[in-house]
């Protein structure tokens, strides 16, 4: 990890975002940790998967990397320069995002040529003329004809559409995409496109993604790193082989326990999570997950675990922490 | 044999729109005995969702529906009078919709959406229905029951609305449910334990459920039976180890590939596409609706499309075995 920080293009170091929530008309504000001590790196061309339940902060990081958030403590780096210190002009040619519903995420009133030039125009750069060839050819590179150009999202499939924001998001060269759930809207086989697509664009043009879905087979085939988070925490990352492969924290293996792959014959498997996702305005003392973890005792319950240092990554649980009295990795 | 709780042939669905009619289901046939689960499984517009709408008499009045039969425990679904379609729903057949958020009705708690069917179809005391109305949302797994009744839909979670809409499905015992996506919008634990509290229910209570999902995984797991639909079309059917092991049509292993399938698919390798779009159903609509996106696609697919059977193994395709072999041969 140490050595990976040293080309990371982009890094966090103990991010931490508040919010103050109002319960009831005339409550008071209390505070809600919706991401909690986050610190990750990622190195050029590398994509990094998000997974976890929703309300567990995902995107309100994916929020803090884009600027559009700040958070309460900690930095985010940019090429070794943190965010705060840029403006969002210099931050947006850099990072760029794609969202999760194409359905809403372009302007219907706009023809796609506005919305895939407005960067462009936004950022001052070039004329007419050179928009259009700029468009012409990222309009190309993700799959569209250059005849689009004059069309309006009500007229594209859903597919096309999320090409469009693709195209968008590429046209100012970033060198970060935030992608935020970019095929859960989709169809199968136009999510296999779209999948491969950003694969490709990756190796061409030596993106780096922060990916971000619920999919967790869709972020194990496309993912190199896997961050897992939990009520605003990264409760475990690692290589994608030595997550899916062997994966160390209880959450983690619930997860992928969950995944349903198609294969009749083996029934709906039972996580054994319980029922209930804690509500994150009122997190559960000491390790956020035992409630629902098989694993846990008391310790558990009173003493929150340290981040320990793993072979391919770093985990927060007792079960794999030398120091801790529940020490024990073979029983996770 | 046991006799079909439910016997549908030919069930054809017509809309008029501006240039002709839109054939959106196109005679497709199926059985389903107590107990047993139907997945319909395909992609948006191919006219799942219709047939769910068609089967519980909820179709628009501009809609124009036609078959051969569609007999529910031996009435008569297709000529029956909206007043005996009304005693039939929500009590002996009922439905799961796909959004949570909208299909409960924000101004009426949710103890009232839920006894309102019970109060309609059973002589029962309001006080006999709020308890059964507890005891199914406590078998749901939503803990302080009673608390809920008093609640309203904007209180809740997703996952908790989704089951709230579960347990009202359930009030009735009904024979038959139609679950249309019921947990697309929902994380995968979630996913996993409520498909498999569904599993368990329809067990318990010998119920029929026909589940219409995209999610191939979803369909592997749960499905008895699998009918995988293209363009208004049921193109395969049958056990769903059979559809699963040797996929028939074209289409279906199209879909298979689209999938990245933990395991089996190379992390990070091009995922299988199938190439074009989904043909407009408006006019007449001959042959093959996937000869425009098939690899294996000939001249006599213009044609009428003989029906392969392998025992109670089901699909349509001018090739004796769907190319099956050939495409073993190319992979191999």
């Amino acid at each position: 990890m140490s050595n990976a920080s040293a080309s990371a293009v982009l890094e966090l170091r103990g991010v931490t975002k508040t919010y103050h929530v109002k319960q009831g008309l005339f409550g008071t504000a209390r505070p809600l940790t919706a991401v909690n001590d986050v610190s990750l790196s990622l190195p050029r061309g590398e994509v990094l998967g998000l997974v976890g339940e929703s309300g567990c902060g995902k995107s309100t990081l994916a929020k803090i990397l884009l600027g559009l958030e700040a958070p309460t403590a900690g930095q985010v780096l940019v090429d070794g320069e943190e965010i705060g210190a840029q403006d969002r002009m210099t931050l947006a040619r850099r990072i760029q995002p794609i969202f999760q519903d194409p359905y809403s995420s372009l302007n219907p009133r706009k023809s796609i040529f506005d919305i895939v030039s407005l960067p462009l125009r936004v950022h001052g750069i070039g004329d007419r003329a050179h928009w259009e060839k700029e468009v012409r050819t990222i309009l190309d590179i993700v799959g569209l004809p250059a005849r689009v150009m004059n069309t309006f999202p009500s007229q594209m499939s859903g597919g096309q559409r999320q090409r469009v924001a693709i195209a968008r998001a590429l046209i100012m060269k970033p060198e970060i995409v935030i992608c935020d759930e970019p095929t859960s809207a989709l169809d199968v086989s136009v999510q296999s496109q779209i999948l491969n697509l950003l694969g490709d664009l990756r190796r061409e043009f030596g993106l780096t993604y922060l990916f971000i879905s619920h999919d967790l087979a869709v972020v194990e085939h496309l993912a190199t790193r896997v961050a897992v988070m939990y009520l605003g925490r990264i409760v475990e990352e690692a290589g994608v082989a030595g997550l899916f492969d062997e994966a160390a924290h209880p959450y983690t293996q619930a997860l992928l326990k969950s995944v349903l792959t198609p294969e009749p014959g083996l029934g709906v498997p039972d996580t054994q999570l319980g029922m209930a996702y804690p509500n994150p305005i009122d997190p559960p003392s000491g390790c956020h997950f035992h409630p629902r973890c098989p694993m846990a005792t008391d310790l558990c319950k009173t003493t929150a675990p340290r981040p320990v240092e793993t072979p391919g990554g770093r985990v927060e649980c007792h079960l794999h922490d030398p120091q801790s009295p529940m020490h024990n990795p073979k029983a996770a | 044999m046991e006799n079909p709780l439910l016997s549908v042939r030919n069930l054809t669905l017509d809309i008029p729109v501006g240039g002709g009619t839109l054939h959106a289901v196109r005679g497709i046939d199926f059985d389903l005995i107590r107990g047993e689960t139907l997945c319909i499984v395909g992609e948006s517009g191919s006219g799942k969702s219709l047939t769910s709408l068609a089967l519980m008499g909820l179709l628009g009045k501009s809609i124009r529906r036609s078959a051969d039969r569609m007999d529910f425990d031996g009435t008569d679904i297709l000529t029956a009078k909206p007043r005996a379609m009304r005693a039939l729903r929500g009590d002996r057949m009922a439905m799961i919709f796909q959004e949570p958020m909208t299909s409960l009705n924000p101004a009426y708690t949710i103890g009232d959406q839920l006894t309102e069917a019970l109060l309609l179809h059973k002589s029962v005391s309001r006080e006999a229905a709020r308890d059964r109305a507890v005891e199914l949302l406590e078998k749901v797994g939503i803990t302080a029951a009673r608390s809920r009744l008093g609640q309203y839909p904007h209180q809740l979670s997703g996952g908790l609305r989704q089951r709230v809409m579960i347990a009202m499905a359930l009030m009735c015992e009904p024979e038959l449910i139609i679950a249309d996506e019921p947990t697309t919008a929902l994380d995968v634990t979630i996913q996993a334990q409520i498909l498999r509290l569904l599993y368990d229910l329809g067990r318990e209570m010998n119920m029929a459920m026909i589940l219409i999902t995209h999610d191939l995984g979803v369909v592997a797991r749960v499905a008895d039976k699998v009918a995988v639909m293209y363009a208004g079309e049921l193109v395969e059917t049958g056990p769903a180890t059979d559809v699963f092991n040797t996929p028939s049509h074209p289409y279906t292993r199209g879909l298979l590939r689209c999938i990245p399938q933990p395991g089996k698919t190379e992390r990070g390798s091009t995922l299988g596409t199938i190439p074009g779009i989904v043909p407009s159903l408006i006019g007449d609509v001959q042959g093959c609706a996937f000869r425009t996106r098939c690899p294996f696609a000939q001249a006599a697919c213009k044609a009428d499309i003989p029906r392969r059977e392998e025992g109670t193994h089901m699909f349509r395709c001018i090739h004796p075995d769907g190319k099956r072999h050939a495409e073993e041969e190319i992979t191999a």
